[in-house]
């Protein structure tokens, strides 16, 4: 299994490099010319996260480097315990959402000093891989397009990565317990 | 709610670093966070690029209709207001099929073009429409076939079996998308309801019962 998931993430990208060109190029497209008008776009695109990223990042380094974020994790773990919740991987539900390099370099330190085939290194791997950065997601894909009211998205965001949190816990204790 | 979330985690940290006597933490953290926010966005910058490059040549070459055509029945049930043949649906299928083979890097750019797609359906240009919503709402949840970086840290770490993950991820990340699509479901109904209606009243209610059911089953 390790094998075919290795060469898919190794061939997806690459034939989808050659495979898209070439399509086009069959249809007629004037292929490098339409590629830089498309391409001209990201430049712009990316520029204009800025301002959102820069703010966003702002407020959630400011939050962990105070000691804030290592307060509530302190002050929730033990009722976790009581659960069957190791309490070591609280921390990570907090980081998820927030922020995913944050949450990917606590895992990746839970993994290490626990060991990838531990219970806790299982919990983190699924954990990690299971949802992506709210904050990250909206802050991104809103700002590009310059929208400022996201409605409910956040509430939705949230509510997911609390559910895909229980949900990784429960099914490593279920698979692997 | 992102305005309050913002000024919490500001404020908050600003009044621990004070009650723990290391102000001085909140000024170096804030600019390290600026930093971090302009260095992930100059990051972006070639790998926006290069796909936007590479998908108006699927747009221009018809690719993109193709799939969603092949695709179509989940996405117009996920995405009920966007027209059959619109671009974007090319866009949203593109961004979810990034999403599920774990490619990140093209997920991205995918989904902010299918962002800026929507945004040409949008009547209030500055709020996110229900349709956008459920792309965000699919995105924050991801839903992942292979996680990619996790494997390879696991292997990196001289996992016995590195992809034994590989099916408690997609179990958990499938209960995370189908809460969020359900959440989504929910907020966008209520979302509907509250907006002035269209002047034949029957429509509507009628079409609300079945819909109520399904929510609970």
């Amino acid at each position: 299994m390790t094998a075919i998931i290795n060469m898919i993430s190794a061939w997806a990208i690459p034939v989808l490099i050659a495979f898209i060109p070439l399509f086009a190029f069959t249809k007629k497209v004037p292929v490098y010319e339409s590629f830089v008008v498309g391409a001209k776009e990201g430049f712009q695109t990316a520029v204009q996260i800025i301002p959102n990223l820069v703010g966003m990042m702002v407020a959630i380094s400011v939050f962990r480097a105070s000691g804030a974020l290592d307060f509530f994790v302190g002050w929730t773990g033990p009722f976790l315990h009581r659960l069957g919740v190791p309490s070591e991987i609280l921390p990570l539900g907090l980081l998820r959402p927030l922020t995913g390099t944050g949450s990917l370099a606590f895992a990746t330190d839970l993994i290490s000093v626990y060991g990838p085939d531990s219970m806790i290194g299982r919990m983190a791997s699924t954990i990690q891989g299971s949802t992506d950065t709210t904050l990250y997601v909206l802050t991104v894909y809103m700002g590009a397009v310059g929208i400022r009211n996201g409605r409910y998205s956040l509430k939705v965001g949230l509510f997911s990565d609390v559910v895909g949190f229980i949900a990784s816990i429960a099914v490593c204790l279920l698979f692997f317990g | 709610m992102i305005n309050v979330i913002w000024l919490a985690l500001i404020v908050i940290g600003f009044g621990f670093a004070a009650a723990q006597g290391n102000i001085e933490t909140v000024t170096s953290a804030a600019f390290d966070g600026a930093k971090t926010g302009v260095t992930v966005c100059f990051g972006l910058i070639s790998v926006l690029v290069f796909w936007l490059g590479m998908m108006k040549l699927a747009e221009e070459s018809g690719l993109l209709q193709k799939i969603a055509k092949l695709m179509g029945p989940i996405v117009r049930f996920l995405f009920p207001d966007v027209p059959r043949n619109h671009p974007a649906m090319g866009y949203i299928l593109s961004n979810m099929s990034a999403n599920l083979l774990g490619l990140g890097n093209a997920a991205t750019p995918m989904g902010i073009k299918a962002m800026q797609e929507l945004q040409t359906l949008n009547p209030d240009k500055t709020a996110a429409s229900p349709a956008m919503c459920t792309l965000l709402a699919l995105n924050t949840a991801s839903i992942t076939l292979i996680p990619t970086t996790l494997i390879a840290i696991r292997m990196n770490y001289q996992s016995a079996n590195p992809t034994e993950i590989v099916g408690t991820t997609l179990a958990a990340t499938m209960v995370a998308t189908l809460a969020a699509v359900a959440a989504d479901r929910w907020y966008r109904r209520k979302f509907l309801n509250r907006r002035p209606k269209p002047p034949i009243p029957a429509g509507p209610a009628a079409a609300l019962q079945p819909d109520a059911q399904d929510m609970k089953g």
